[in-house]
């Protein structure tokens, strides 16, 4: 789960790691009352969830109260990147000198939290490691040793900053390994982190993603998750599938992430568009089938629907069943193209033929069928 | 013939009183596997399906002999200590079917076993079969038939859905590996190919990645530098993921630039390595490759 830059360095002050000063608003007013307490010249930052910010024109100055009244206005009712923005965060402006890149993050080859340091910061760390993989010095943890400070030294001399700066560098460093561990972070950066041109180090953005499977352990975190999820996103979650929507016209269910993937894969190979990623996960019953079922046949972009189930502890006798019940709820308001073999098939086929509905074996054949029928529809 | 386990391994259930653990064990058994204990704390003296259950690894150990691999069904807050337990008991192989266990606890019980030589294999996987041995997972046991294919994967039904197409062509499997849908797992590619290459019951290895990480791009790079090599089939899915969503499971996303499905398929084919556009191609490159 992504943390709001503002949640992140709040969490970041209290670890003591220097940010700007500042704090979010949900109103214009709000903005106005921030910026005239911070003074002087403020930056207002739109907070959304979605990457690219500043080149969408999320984050904006204002020189004074009234300008930063108007600016905050225009951003609470603006979208960044399809996203409605409900917060700002209004801070001083920081003179920076030079910016760096700094985070901590877990290497999956070597099973440990690694930082990730470079002297070319302010660009996201994707254009970074494209463009400048020999930039970045990497520093690994052993997470049964945890955090010392020899690494704060190899990270200055990457940062090529001043020796005066160390025990700054050094508790910064220990406190985002702290907030990593005790906040069961995936990710903490500071990108960037900006060399000030009074030659201090402040965080000017920050960012945090925590464990979605830690979140039961942190439960002032966990009553905030999902809500980065689009609308029908949140549905799908709600009635506890995996699920992702993307932008085709053929709705998805399987079973099994891989094989929810590949069955998208195929639609595309065979000339489709997947609208959505649907897992109804291991050995769904029939009454999860159903849920599954009717509320892809009511997504309103997808024109057909797919199901490929390949039967293990899921039976396809259930499978049938949930498919009918969900037509007699909510009705054929679309194709549907059933491809399952597997636990029960013959009986599973046996319901829905009693339906009139065509079951295929092979997901090929199916998928085929399927992107034939969102041609037609 | 296979790899990591056989008819002789003596296998320990862990946490074999719960519903998935019971109902899994009774599946093991009937496919072969040698089951000779299961532990559920507090339930010493109990048996499931004919298996008798102890507190622990140790009183196991004790009065059945000796045991060389564990499966653990123990729930997500409760899995570490059954890893730990299992490590500390001298077991050689863990196989942690367990899906939702935070990541810094995983980082840690893996680090930890890969220190003492333990093979982690998860979490979060279906588990690994060598076929008409010892099943050591959770998949439907009849889709693979016995051959020399070693196939190793990151996911569940997709396995199950490739052997089958494996099977309509005549190729039957040596061993399968699932290495698990989390961030971080015990085994890798790497660590699978290389057992496959030393197991001659293995002719070829059928890889199939997702979408994460850079598993697939370290393996490419791995393979191309090898003087001995035995042929390789890969497939990706995740090619229509978007980034910066996790597609099920939890180390499926493309994050920080890393993990897309062009930048796998690049690094594979760059290797020589053939990678398939359908599950359903992978049985026809595999005999362009062996004939």
């Amino acid at each position: 789960m992504k943390l709001y830059e503002y949640e992140a360095k709040n969490i970041a002050k209290q670890y003591g790691v220097p940010v700007p000063r500042g704090r979010v608003a949900f109103t214009p007013l709000e903005a106005r009352q921030v910026a005239s307490e911070v003074g002087g010249e403020v930056v207002v930052k739109a907070q959304v969830l979605v990457g690219g910010r500043g080149l969408a024109g999320g984050v904006k100055f204002a020189s004074s109260p009234e300008e930063a009244v108007e600016v905050a206005s225009r951003l609470l009712s603006s979208e960044i990147r399809g996203v409605k923005v409900s917060a700002v965060l209004v801070e001083e402006k920081i003179c920076i000198s030079r910016e760096l890149y700094l985070s901590l993050t877990i290497d999956r080859a070597a099973r440990k939290p690694v930082f990730l340091v470079s002297e070319m910061g302010g660009v996201e760390i994707e254009d970074l490691a494209r463009r400048y993989p020999g930039k970045i010095k990497r520093i690994y943890i052993d997470p049964e040793v945890g955090y010392t400070s020899y690494m704060a030294r190899i990270a200055l001399t990457a940062l090529n900053l001043p020796w005066s700066l160390i025990g700054d560098l050094d508790s910064l460093l220990k406190s985002m390994y702290r907030i990593m561990v005790e906040h069961d972070a995936e990710l903490v950066e500071f990108n960037p982190l900006v060399l000030t041109c009074d030659g201090r180090v402040v965080a000017v953005d920050a960012k945090i993603i925590v464990d979605d499977n830690s979140l039961q352990r942190h439960p002032e975190l966990q009553k905030l998750h999902g809500r980065e999820y689009l609308d029908f996103e949140r549905r799908a979650k709600e009635l506890g599938f995996s699920y992702v929507e993307l932008d085709g016209d053929i709705g998805v269910i399987s079973n099994g992430a891989g094989l929810t993937m590949a069955t998208m894969d195929s639609i595309l190979y065979y000339g489709g568009r997947p609208a959505n990623f649907l897992d109804i996960g291991g050995g769904a019953t029939r009454d999860r089938v159903k849920e599954a079922v009717k509320l892809m046949l009511q997504h309103p972009r997808s024109r057909v629907l797919l199901v490929n189930i390949f039967g293990g502890i899921t039976r396809c006798d259930e499978v049938a069943l949930g498919i009918v019940d969900a037509l007699g709820e909510v009705g054929g308001l679309k194709p549907i193209i059933v491809r399952m073999l597997g636990t029960n098939e013959e009986e599973g086929r046996r319901i829905l033929r009693e339906h009139n509905i065509d079951s295929y074996v092979e997901m090929d054949e199916a998928v085929k069928a399927a992107v034939e029928a969102s041609r037609r529809g | 013939m296979g790899i990591l386990v056989d008819s002789s391994t003596r296998v320990i259930v862990q946490g074999i009183t719960g519903r998935e653990g019971a109902f899994h064990t009774k599946l093991m058994l009937d496919y072969g596997t040698k089951i000779v204990a299961g532990t559920s704390p507090g339930k010493r003296g109990m048996y499931v399906h004919g298996v008798p259950v102890y507190n622990t690894i140790e009183e196991a150990i004790r009065e059945q002999g000796s045991i060389d691999a564990s499966i653990v069904f123990v729930p997500a807050r409760f899995a570490p200590d059954a890893v730990y337990e299992a490590v500390d008991s001298g077991l050689k192989t863990v196989v942690v079917i367990t899906e939702g266990i935070p990541l810094h606890d995983e980082l840690k019980f893996i680090n930890y076993a890969r220190k003492k030589g333990v093979v982690i294999v998860g979490p979060n996987t279906p588990g690994l079969l060598t076929v008409g041995e010892c099943k050591l997972g959770i998949m439907p046991g009849h889709v693979f038939k016995r051959g020399s294919i070693g196939l190793v994967s990151r996911s569940g039904t997709l396995t199950y859905e490739i052997a089958r197409e494996l099977g309509k062509q005549g190729f039957g499997v040596s061993t399968v590996v699932g290495l698990g849908g989390d961030p971080v797992t015990g085994l890798d590619f790497i660590d699978v190919y290389d057992m496959f290459l030393r197991d001659q019951g293995t002719e070829a290895v059928v890889l199939v990645g997702e979408i994460g990480g850079d598993a697939e791009e370290r393996f490419a790079l791995y393979y191309r530098g090898l003087s001995v090599r035995k042929p390789v089939v890969a497939y990706i899915a995740g090619r229509t993921a978007p980034p910066g969503k996790r597609m099920g499971h939890a180390g499926a996303i493309i994050s920080m630039g890393i993990g897309d499905y062009s930048s796998k398929r690049r690094t594979l084919e760059e290797s020589g390595i053939i990678v398939a556009d359908t599950p359903s191609q992978i049985p026809s490159l595999l005999g362009s490759l062996l004939r």
